[in-house]
C-alpha cells in the first residue's frame, strides 16, 4: 500500500518496509519485529551478518530471503569478526562506511551469539574500532536449538537444560550483564533498547548511525515460544521488563551514561509484574523471586549512580 | 614488458609477504603464530612504510576470528589473504569449510608445524592435511621460491574456480631460512594477476544476495556436488595456469606431481614439501652410485593428481612415499592417499611407506640413501617387509 507523503512525514517510524511478509517467525516473535525496525531505520544500503540463531530460519532458507538488504549467513561465534572483515573490505575498495549516506555493516546475533559463544569475536570487534554496529537481540536463551539457557537466562528462570523437576535445577545464576562488559571497551556509543519502545530504539540506530566507530545496542526481544508466554503478550511483556527495571533502557555515549525510561524518580514496578504470563517463570519458589527482585533493584540503583555521576 | 627478475635473498615468510604484497591484497586478517609470525609483520613493515596502498590489516583476536574476517571480506567482494600454523589451523578449521562452501578465493600460507602435545614448533604436515576435507587447494612449496610463486598461483587459480588455496611451506626449513628468491616486477604480476572478478559481493544494493543460508536436503546435496565439480575443473586449470606462470616467467608448474629423473627409473621416492629439495639431490648422488632412481613431488595435494600418479605409477617397479605426517590408526597420508588412487588401475608398483621427519627431525640425503637400499632389496624380493616404516624411530 501507497502512504501518501503528507501521511509519511507524520509517521515517526519511517513507512518504508525492507523485510518482506511471508518470513518464518513464529507468532509474537520479538526478534523479527527488531529485524524490521533495523531495516526501516537503515534502509536496503546495509549488509547484514547473522549467525547460527532464529533469524538465520526467520530470513529463509536457500534461495530465499525476508531481508531487503545483502545479508551474509555465518558461523555461530563470527559476528563481531565477519562484519569487521566486511567493513575492511569496503574501505579497501573506497566505498563510504557509516554515517548519513555511507554503506551499513550490521552484526545481528542472539544472545547465545553474543553473550556466551560470540564474546571473543565481539570483543575484538569493538576493540579494534571498525566502524560497524552489532545488535544483539536479547531472548534469553538459545531458543533456535530449543530453549536451552544462555548466560543472558535470567535467575530463576526454566529452560529445557534448567527443566526444574524435583531437585528444583532452575537457572542459579543472574542474567550476565553483557552491555557492563561492552561498555568496558570504551567504544563511543552503546545503548539497550525494546521491541516494546520502537521510536526509542529508531532513534538509537540513527544515532549509532552517525557516530563513528563501533556501535552496540542490546535490545530486549521477547520469544512467546521460550517463555511460554501468549503470542499477544510480546509487547506487553517487553514494556514491562523495562517498567519494572529489570532492563532498563540507557545510552552510554562517549563515557556518558543516559537512563531513557522509565523515570528516575518513579519506582520501578515490582517484578512481579514482569514475570506473570510466562510459563518460564511458574517453578519459582517466592524466595526465589524475592532474590530476583534483590538483584533488579540492586542493579537499577547501580545504574542510576552512574548517570547521576557521569550523567 | 620484457621480464628481468628482482633477485631478493629472502626467508619462506618474506617470500609470502612479497607475494601478498605484489598480488595487491586488499584485506589481511591475521594472529600470531610462530614461525607464521614474521609473514604478518613484513606486511605490518610494507604498510607502515608505505610500501602497500589499497590494503585494509585486519589485527584479529584469534585465528578463527582471522578466517571469518577474511570471509566477510572476501563475500565483500575483496582480495583476501591470511596466514597461519598449526594450533591456528586447528582453531581455523570450522571456518575453512565455511570458506569452501560460500565459494571464496581466499588465499592462506600454512607454516607446517607439528600438533602439540608436545609442544612443537617445527615441521610436520599433519596440520595442514588434517584440513584434506575442507575444500581448499592445497598447494605444497619446496623452496623459499615455490611459495613466492605459489601463492601469485594460487590467487589466479583461486579466483578462477572460486574455491579457497592454501599455500603450505615448512616451518623453519624453509619459514626462516633465507635464499635467493626471484621476484617478478609489479607489472607483469599485474598483468599475470589482474583484479578480482567476485562469482558474488555483498555491495549490490540492488540486487541484494543472502549467502550462506539453510540448505534442506533437496539443495545441500547440489552445493557439495559444485564444490566437487569445481575442484576437479581445477586440475585444468592449475595446469594452464603452471603453464602460462613457465611461459611468462620461466619456472613451469604445469605438472601437478613434479617429476624429477624419474624417465628410465626401477623405483621413485614420493613425498610433498621441502623435504622433496633433500630427496632430488639424493636423487643425484645415488645415480651416480648406479641407483636407478627418481623424485616424484606431489605439488598440488588438493584436488589429488590421480592421473599424474597413473602415468608415473606404470613406469616404476615400487614407489617409496615419504609422510612427514600420520593418520593415527593407519598409515601416512600422502601414502593412503596414493595407493586409493591406484587401487582401480592395473598399475600396481610395490608401495611402501616411510614415516620421516616428523616434528623437525632431520631428514638428510644419507637416509635417502638408507631407504634406497631397503626399496632395492624389497624390489628384488618382489614383496614389502613391513608396509608402514617408522624411520626415525629410536629402538
Amino acid at each position: 500500500m501507497e502512504i501518501p507523503e503528507n501521511v509519511k512525514k507524520r509517521l515517526s517510524i519511517p513507512a518504508e518496509e525492507h523485510f518482506y511478509a511471508g518470513h518464518t517467525a513464529c507468532q509474537g516473535c520479538g526478534a523479527s519485529l527488531g529485524l524490521r525496525y533495523v531495516l526501516k531505520a537503515y534502509g536496503k544500503k546495509t549488509i547484514f551478518a547473522i549467525p547460527a540463531c532464529c533469524s538465520t530460519i526467520i530470513a529463509g532458507p536457500w534461495p530465499y530471503s525476508a531481508l531487503n538488504a545483502n545479508l551474509f549467513h555465518t558461523a555461530f561465534e563470527t559476528t563481531g569478526a565477519v562484519i569487521g572483515g566486511i567493513e575492511a573490505a569496503l574501505k579497501a575498495k573506497g566505498y563510504k562506511v557509516k554515517g548519513e549516506d555511507g554503506i551499513m555493516v550490521v552484526g545481528w546475533a542472539g544472545d547465545g551469539g553474543t553473550a556466551d559463544i560470540g564474546l571473543q569475536a565481539l570483543s575484538g570487534f569493538l576493540e579494534r574500532g571498525h566502524d560497524a554496529v552489532y545488535i544483539m537481540y536479547d531472548n534469553e536463551a538459545y531458543m533456535n536449538t530449543g530453549i536451552q539457557r544462555s548466560g543472558s537466562t535470567p535467575y530463576g528462570a526454566w529452560t529445557t537444560n534448567t527443566p526444574g523437576g524435583k531437585k528444583h535445577f532452575l537457572e542459579k545464576r543472574h542474567k550476565k550483564k553483557v552491555i557492563d562488559i561492552v561498555i568496558a571497551h570504551e567504544i563511543p556509543y552503546a545503548a539497550t533498547a525494546s521491541v516494546a519502545y520502537p521510536e526509542d530504539f529508531i532513534r538509537k540506530l540513527k544515532k549509532a548511525q552517525k557516530i563513528p566507530g563501533p556501535s552496540f545496542i542490546q535490545l530486549f526481544a521477547p520469544c512467546p515460544t521460550g517463555w511460554r508466554s501468549p503470542t499477544d503478550k510480546s509487547i506487553e511483556l517487553a514494556r514491562l521488563a523495562v517498567q519494572t527495571a529489570y532492563f532498563p533502557l540507557f545510552e552510554y555515549e562517549n563515557g556518558k551514561y543516559k537512563i531513557n525510561m522509565p523515570s528516575t524518580k518513579k519506582e520501578p514496578k515490582p517484578i512481579e509484574e514482569f514475570l506473570k504470563y510466562q510459563g518460564r517463570f511458574k517453578y519459582m519458589t517466592k524466595e526465589d523471586i524475592e532474590i530476583l527482585q534483590q538483584w533488579v533493584l540492586h542493579e537499577w540503583e547501580k545504574l542510576k549512580k552512574l548517570a547521576e555521576v557521569f550523567g | 614488458m620484457e621480464y628481468k627478475p628482482i633477485r631478493k635473498v629472502v626467508s619462506g615468510n618474506y617470500a609470502a609477504a612479497y607475494a601478498v604484497k605484489h598480488a595487491r591484497v586488499e584485506v589481511v586478517a591475521a594472529y600470531p603464530i610462530t614461525p607464521q609470525t614474521s609473514i604478518i609483520e613484513k606486511i605490518a613493515e610494507f604498510l607502515a612504510n608505505g610500501e602497500i596502498e589499497g590494503l585494509e590489516y585486519v589485527p584479529v583476536e584469534s585465528e578463527h576470528s582471522a578466517m571469518a574476517a577474511c570471509i566477510g571480506a572476501s563475500a565483500t567482494g575483496a582480495r583476501a589473504f591470511t596466514a597461519t600454523s598449526a594450533q591456528g589451523l586447528a582453531l581455523m578449521h570450522e571456518m575453512l569449510h565455511w570458506a569452501a562452501g560460500a565459494r571464496l578465493p581466499i588465499v592462506m600460507v600454512d607454516v607446517n608445524r607439528a600438533m602439540a602435545p608436545p609442544w612443537s614448533v617445527w615441521d610436520d604436515q599433519t596440520d595442514s592435511l588434517a584440513q584434506r576435507d575442507t575444500g581448499w587447494l592445497q598447494f605444497y612449496a619446496e623452496n623459499n621460491q615455490e611459495v613466492y610463486d605459489g601463492v601469485l598461483m594460487a590467487f589466479k587459480i583461486a579466483e578462477t574456480v572460486n574455491l579457497p588455496a592454501m599455500v603450505v611451506e615448512s616451518a623453519f626449513i624453509l619459514s626462516h631460512t633465507y635464499d635467493v628468491v626471484e621476484m617478478i616486477p609489479q607489472e607483469l604480476v599485474d598483468e599475470f594477476l589482474p583484479p578480482r572478478k567476485p562469482l558474488y559481493t555483498l555491495t549490490d544494493f540492488d540486487n541484494p544476495v543472502a549467502v550462506g543460508a539453510l540448505g534442506g536436503p533437496n539443495d545441500y546435496y547440489e552445493f557439495r556436488y559444485k564444490i566437487a565439480k569445481a575442484m576437479e575443473d581445477a586440475k585444468k586449470v592449475i595446469h594452464e595456469v603452471g603453464k602460462e606462470f613457465g611461459e611468462r616467467f620461466g619456472r613451469d608448474y604445469s605438472q601437478m606431481i613434479e617429476l624429477y629423473r624419474t624417465d628410465d627409473a626401477d623405483f621413485v621416492f614420493m613425498g610433498m614439501g621441502s623435504l622433496m629439495g633433500t630427496v632430488k639431490q639424493a636423487v643425484d648422488v645415488l645415480r651416480d652410485e648406479g641407483y636407478k632412481v627418481g623424485a616424484a613431488k606431489v605439488r598440488w595435494f588438493r584436488p589429488f593428481p590421480k592421473e599424474e600418479l597413473y602415468e608415473l605409477a606404470k613406469s616404476v617397479e615400487g614407489i617409496a612415499v615419504l609422510d612427514r605426517n600420520f593418520s593415527f590408526g593407519q598409515e601416512g597420508i600422502l601414502f593412503n592417499e596414493a595407493k586409493g588412487a591406484l587401487y582401480n588401475t592395473n598399475a600396481k608398483p610395490l608401495m611402501k611407506n616411510y614415516i620421516v621427519g616428523l616434528g623437525g627431525r632431520d631428514f638428510t640425503v644419507s637416509d635417502v640413501r638408507k631407504i634406497a637400499e631397503n626399496m632395492k632389496a624389497i624390489i628384488e624380493k618382489g614383496e614389502l617387509d613391513v608396509e608402514v616404516d617408522w624411520y626415525h624411530l629410536k629402538r
